[in-house]
């Protein structure tokens, strides 16, 4: 057997502590969420409080496993919702060809000159901040990644021999798309949504930090940040541990991303 | 060539126009009353009917849309609520602010990552290549706004060498340049890590290709190859991520003037949305597209001047 590469398998310890930590906290953590003490303010890493507490006295590690599932949720809604219906544009676009391709990927490249963050603010704007907004938008943005990486797979596989003997058999494009195209790009799309997993992190954190996304008293990474940082004078340790959080969370899902993609698809592998 | 570029400025005016289309769709449709959002819900009938009038509301959502890219055209965005003043004002006063931070973060990214880069490419597999390949890893994975922070806490906070935020203005520079100097590094990290990736792998196809062997065959040094037929040939990909990466800077000021309280166009659309200032956001909203498709839009030109090969498959 061959051996794998070691950025899947560091990426895929990093996502099963971090997804780990975030699951643990639905059965447990180490004290009650949302509990105030304000007496117990500021402590410092202890045997009760591993990580020592926050502003309002609450428990550090309790937050941090919160926030961890928050950034989960968010992150697999976001792209479960905006991969599936790229990846339904992309068949789409693949299986009728001609004009609809045209369009779809028109309407793509257009997207693209909206980061998420602007498409954020735009529906902050409107509809006023809340995580379900930041998660519509995050989504929102990868509908045309996952619409250009389906179409260009989806394109190869329909001109293989099997699709031929297929459409010869009198099967009709989207019976086709649904039982022989799909199941063939399943590989570039599961890597994708991997790579697109942490980008969406990021994303969730930035909105978070910016106030565009999760509100008080819901725990996210992003959030802890942007209340530490009006307390770095008094408690800079609090600006620490949401931000490792973070960078575990990305960097872990960005390796696991192209590690699958360098097991998927070794021609790129051996060029690198 | 004047075929391509006709071509490719008539996309542009037209990818331009579908993205004001969007904009004001989305910030026009979308359930909601706009002059209850800015004045808010305790305003009375006469207030409300008299702000429907002065936006305009009271018109069919197309020829209000027509009104706005017209008006646009000439540099007339409309009136900011909150500020009083037109919104082109308030633009011409942030824009430098915004500007100059994108450039810095821009030379900044240059500047760490193309050596960066050419370096880990010469010294593939080696301890150096290793060490690029794990800081940019890294560099990708960290927040700006953690890394803003940190390095406000470490460089303002403990050591005090840096302020940890605002912008004195231009007439010191001195105390202008340190002013961005946290701010230039927190926003360029990132966009470094991924030019210095770029670059290494661009160079490491190119120095696979047959004339570079012909070239240190022929007896030229390491050095010179590497400066002046590897460099000149891994551009193509450089310089379309130096594009996007230019439109990724001026949108990611959004983020660092919000951490480090600059007065620039990000900062001015965060304070719109608190204060419902509708007009002001629609406008922003729209210059930040339009120079991410801009920039976009001068990459597709620079290709065709260093590649003149791609213009006949353009």
């Amino acid at each position: 057997m061959r051996r794998l590469p070691a950025n899947l398998l560091i990426g895929a310890v990093l996502v099963a502590l971090v997804v780990g930590f975030a699951a643990l906290s639905l059965v447990w953590t180490p004290h009650p969420e949302g509990v105030l003490n304000i007496r117990g303010k500021f402590a410092p890493p202890s045997g009760i409080y591993w990580l020592g507490t926050d502003q309002l006295g609450r428990d550090l590690v309790t937050q941090l496993m919160a926030g961890a599932r928050n950034s989960m949720t968010v992150a697999l809604i976001a792209v479960m919702l905006g991969g599936s219906i790229g990846t339904f544009l992309g068949l789409l676009a693949s299986a009728i060809g001609g004009w609809i391709e045209d369009l779809v990927m028109r309407i793509a490249d257009i997207s693209f000159a909206f980061p998420t963050l602007l498409f954020a603010i735009m529906l902050a704007a409107v509809l006023g901040p809340s995580l379900q907004n930041a998660v519509l938008a995050i989504a929102f943005i990868n509908i045309p990644v996952f619409a250009r990486v389906s179409r260009a797979a989806a394109n190869q596989i329909w001109t293989r021999e099997y699709v031929f003997a297929a459409r010869a058999a009198g099967m009709g494009r989207f019976a086709i798309s649904r039982d022989h195209i799909l199941p063939n790009i399943a590989a570039p799309v599961i890597v994708q949504a991997t790579i697109e997993f942490a980008v969406a992190i990021l994303a969730e954190a930035a909105l978070s930090y910016l106030g565009l996304g999760a509100q008080p008293p819901a725990s996210s990474w992003g959030r802890m940040l942007s209340e530490a940082q009006t307390l770095m004078y008094l408690a800079p340790q609090l600006a620490l541990w949401p931000g490792l959080c973070i960078v575990v969370a990305v960097l872990g899902f960005g390796l696991l991303g192209d590690g699958l993609r360098d097991v998927t698809d070794p021609r790129l592998a051996r060029q690198r | 060539m004047g075929y391509f570029l006709l071509r490719r400025t008539l996309g542009f005016v037209l990818t331009l126009l579908t993205v004001s289309v969007v904009v004001f769709a989305v910030m026009n449709i979308l359930p909601g009353d706009p002059a209850l959002t800015i004045l808010g819900l305790d305003a009375s009938e006469e207030a409300l009917a008299a702000l429907r009038d002065q936006l305009g509301l009271n018109q069919p959502l197309v020829s209000r849309y027509f009104s706005w890219v017209w008006n646009a055209l000439q540099g007339d965005f409309g009136r900011s609520h909150s500020f009083r003043v037109p919104v082109a004002e308030l633009i011409s006063e942030r824009i430098p602010m915004t500007l100059s931070l994108a450039v810095a973060g821009m030379v900044m990214t240059l500047l760490v990552a193309l050596p960066a880069g050419i370096l880990a490419a010469s010294q593939h597999r080696k301890p150096a290549d290793w060490g690029v390949m794990l800081l940019s890893q890294l560099g990708i994975a960290v927040p700006a706004f953690w890394l803003s922070i940190l390095l406000v806490i470490v460089f303002a906070v403990q050591l005090r060498w840096l302020p940890p935020g605002h912008f004195p203005g231009w007439s010191d520079p001195v105390a202008a340049i340190r002013a961005l100097i946290l701010p230039t590094v927190a926003l360029g990290l990132v966009q470094s890590s991924v030019l210095a990736r770029v670059t290494r792998s661009s160079a490491l196809e190119v120095m696979r290709l047959d004339f570079v062997r012909t070239a240190r065959a022929s007896g030229l040094s390491r050095r010179r190859v590497l400066w002046r037929h590897v460099l000149p040939n891994a551009l193509v990909p450089i310089v379309t991520i130096v594009g996007m990466q230019f439109a990724a800077l001026v949108t990611g000021t959004i983020v660092i003037e919000n951490v480090f309280s600059l007065p620039g166009l990000g900062r001015l659309i965060f304070q719109s949305i608190s204060n419902r200032d509708l007009p002001t956001v629609q406008a922003l909203v729209m210059l930040f597209a339009a120079i991410v498709v801009t920039a976009n839009f001068i990459v597709d030109l620079l290709y065709v001047l260093i590649d003149p090969r791609l213009k006949s498959r353009a």
